[in-house]
């Protein structure tokens, strides 16, 4: 009797145990997709790359300072596109940074609870608005705005695209700068204020350093997500791929090329296919390297401190 | 002697108090420009839809959502896009929750804290920042071209799902970090196995926090652009989808292209599909605002 309850549960035991070998074999394989994902990337990116590199030797592309992809006589030299890229990155941080650092000093040391839970929405909100309606933003406000100052303004503009960049990016350096700020121990701000400092020498020499590893990290994210920015800028800084210095004239970037050969219907195998791949390899390198610094810069000089 | 000590004395107090003078000056202007930043950047959100509103609300009509795109802006409407985006976001719902849920599940209950756990999450963490138009482009070279599956709703679906999957897991191993440790002990101490507990237990209590991000990783997926315009998410469609097999558009697309016009008229009606894909995320991120507070109180 009690031999066979004891036979009886085995077996139930065995069917658990596969079942369960099961279930963990079916999450692992979900979990499997994202390491997927990565090869796929890598591998297409890396084999279309290198069948467009066997028509244009890799120097002429990286160091080439014309790009006409798509009429003869064609030239693909990217430093155009980077330059276009470059130009709304630099733009954009100029706007973003101060104003998201001050925003996270605000937050973290001078609102009350009550201030912080309106604006912190509100820059969620900001952050959740698609880039598209920047785009929108861009061509019927701010170019307008930018033309009654500067005359000269071209309809498609650096500027107006740094700016809108600019917001986009300003709640995520905002609201990651404010999380490393308010993690500082509130020992540190109480030291220091009863030696007698202000509230800025607090902010500005013992706060912000102790979470400098966090706002740094946010300030790289930050331009990567810039750089990696689409919709926006091919709405508002145009299509004509030059290494101007004046922020008034129309530019292209990296993403806005991939765009507009995009938009047109290139068949498959193609050169102007090819370099879809080609600047989105580069894209993928630029934005790749900045998070992996980020990370290393939030895990190499994170300050820790007993609570 | 005792004198000259003194004057000396208050001297260095005076200039003492000037300089404490002067830093507290330099405090109240720090936390002045401080708060005057942070409202004028909020204020920016305000400038943004008064424009959006401004121009776009005397498009909005019965008619707007019920036609067809046209090249005629008094006849042109949302009719397809808006049925697009739905189409996509449910068949978007319906591949990357169940996968990232699943993944996120794997990589808190049951995988052990080796070598391959940290090069899953180190690589999940890479693919959340890797560019949008990344993605479409891979969707274009695997999904359209290399499956064959052409500039179909299946196509994008599938894109915009690998684009949403690293948030989707995000959020959900917070959720599930979320749930004490005690609650799987119990569970274990009755005998349970780790499915058993993760299912009957862990789920359940993360569900309201893997719902909230799930519905924040959907509202993203809705705003994208650049990855279906990659895979050819059409800018004119005059019908409706009937499978996911069928060629497609969606809002942001369709603003896209009324905004790259010229006319003044199609601003204005980008500006009123703005509003109607303004109003769509809004509903959701109140839903998920609602779930989060409604969990926070019991």
């Amino acid at each position: 009797m009690s031999k066979e309850l004891e036979q009886v549960s085995i077996l139930g035991g065995q069917k658990l145990y596969w079942g369960e070998f099961l279930i963990k074999s079916l999450l692992a394989g979900c979990a499997l997709i994202s390491i997927i994902t990565t090869v796929v990337i890598i591998t297409i990116l890396a084999k279309e790359s290198f069948s467009f590199f066997d028509h244009v030797p890799f120097t002429d592309f990286i160091l080439g300072t014309s790009w006409i992809p798509l009429f003869e006589p064609s030239s693909y030299g990217v430093l155009p596109l980077l330059w276009g890229t470059l130009t709304i990155t630099f733009g954009a941080a100029l706007i973003a940074i101060p104003i998201g650092l001050a925003t996270a000093i605000f937050l973290s040391e001078y609102a009350s609870p009550k201030m912080r839970s309106i604006v912190k929405p509100l820059l969620e909100l900001l952050a959740g608005i698609p880039t598209v309606v920047y785009g929108y933003f861009a061509l019927t406000f701010v170019t307008p705005v930018l033309k009654t100052i500067f005359p000269e303004i071209q309809v498609f503009n650096a500027l107006s695209g740094s700016i809108v960049v600019g917001i986009m990016v300003l709640p995520m350096i905002a609201t990651l700068s404010d999380n490393a700020l308010r993690a500082v121990p509130d020992s540190l701000r109480q030291s220091a204020y009863a030696l007698g400092a202000t509230s800025y020498e607090v902010s500005t020499k013992i706060v912000v350093p102790a979470g400098l590893s966090g706002v740094i990290a946010s300030f790289l994210l930050a331009i990567s997500r810039a750089i990696g920015e689409t919709m926006a800028v091919t709405l508002a800084a145009g299509a004509t791929p030059n290494m101007s210095l004046t922020f008034l004239e129309s530019i292209q970037t990296m993403t806005a090329y991939i765009v507009q050969v995009s938009m047109g219907d290139t068949p498959a195998g193609g050169i102007a296919y090819q370099t879809l791949f080609a600047v989105a390899a580069l894209l993928f390198v630029i934005t790749l390297i900045l998070n992996i610094i980020s990370q290393w810069v939030l895990k190499r000089y994170q300050e820790t401190y007993d609570a | 002697m005792n004198t000259a000590t003194e004057t000396n004395s208050s001297e260095a107090a005076n200039k003492h108090l000037v300089r404490l003078e002067a830093r507290h000056r330099k405090a109240r202007l720090f936390s002045l420009f401080c708060a005057t930043v942070t409202w004028m950047g909020a204020t920016l959100l305000f400038v943004l839809l008064y424009q959006v509103c401004v121009q776009g609300y005397q498009w909005l009509d019965l008619q707007f959502l019920t036609s067809f795109p046209s090249r005629f802006p008094y006849k042109a409407g949302i009719k397809s896009a808006l049925v697009g985006t739905l189409w996509l976001i449910s068949m978007v719902a319906f591949i990357s929750i169940p996968i990232g849920v699943a993944t996120a599940l794997y990589l808190e209950e049951f995988a052990k804290k080796g070598l391959i756990s940290r090069v899953i999450e180190l690589n999940i963490a890479n693919l959340a920042g890797v560019p949008s138009i990344v993605y479409g482009i891979i969707g274009l070279a695997i999904f359209v071209r290399g499956m064959g599956l052409e500039r179909s709703l299946l196509s994008g679906a599938l894109t915009m799902s690998l684009l949403i999957l690293p948030v989707i897991i995000i959020a959900s191993r917070e959720a599930i970090k979320t749930v004490p440790m005690s609650t799987r002990h119990a569970a274990f101490a009755l005998g349970a196995t780790r499915w058993q507990t993760a299912w009957a237990h862990v789920l359940p209590a993360s569900f309201s926090g893997i719902l909230t991000g799930v519905i924040l990783a959907l509202s993203r997926a809705i705003g994208e652009t650049a990855p279906l315009i990659m895979i050819g998410g059409l800018t004119y469609v005059a019908f409706l989808p009937e499978g996911p097999m069928d060629a497609f558009t969606v809002l942001p697309i369709q603003i896209f292209n009324w905004v790259s016009r010229p006319q003044q008229e199609f601003h204005e009606l980008a500006a009123g599909a703005i509003i109607v894909l303004l109003g769509v995320l809004l509903l959701m991120n109140a839903t998920a605002i609602y779930i989060r507070y409604k969990a926070e109180k019991k």
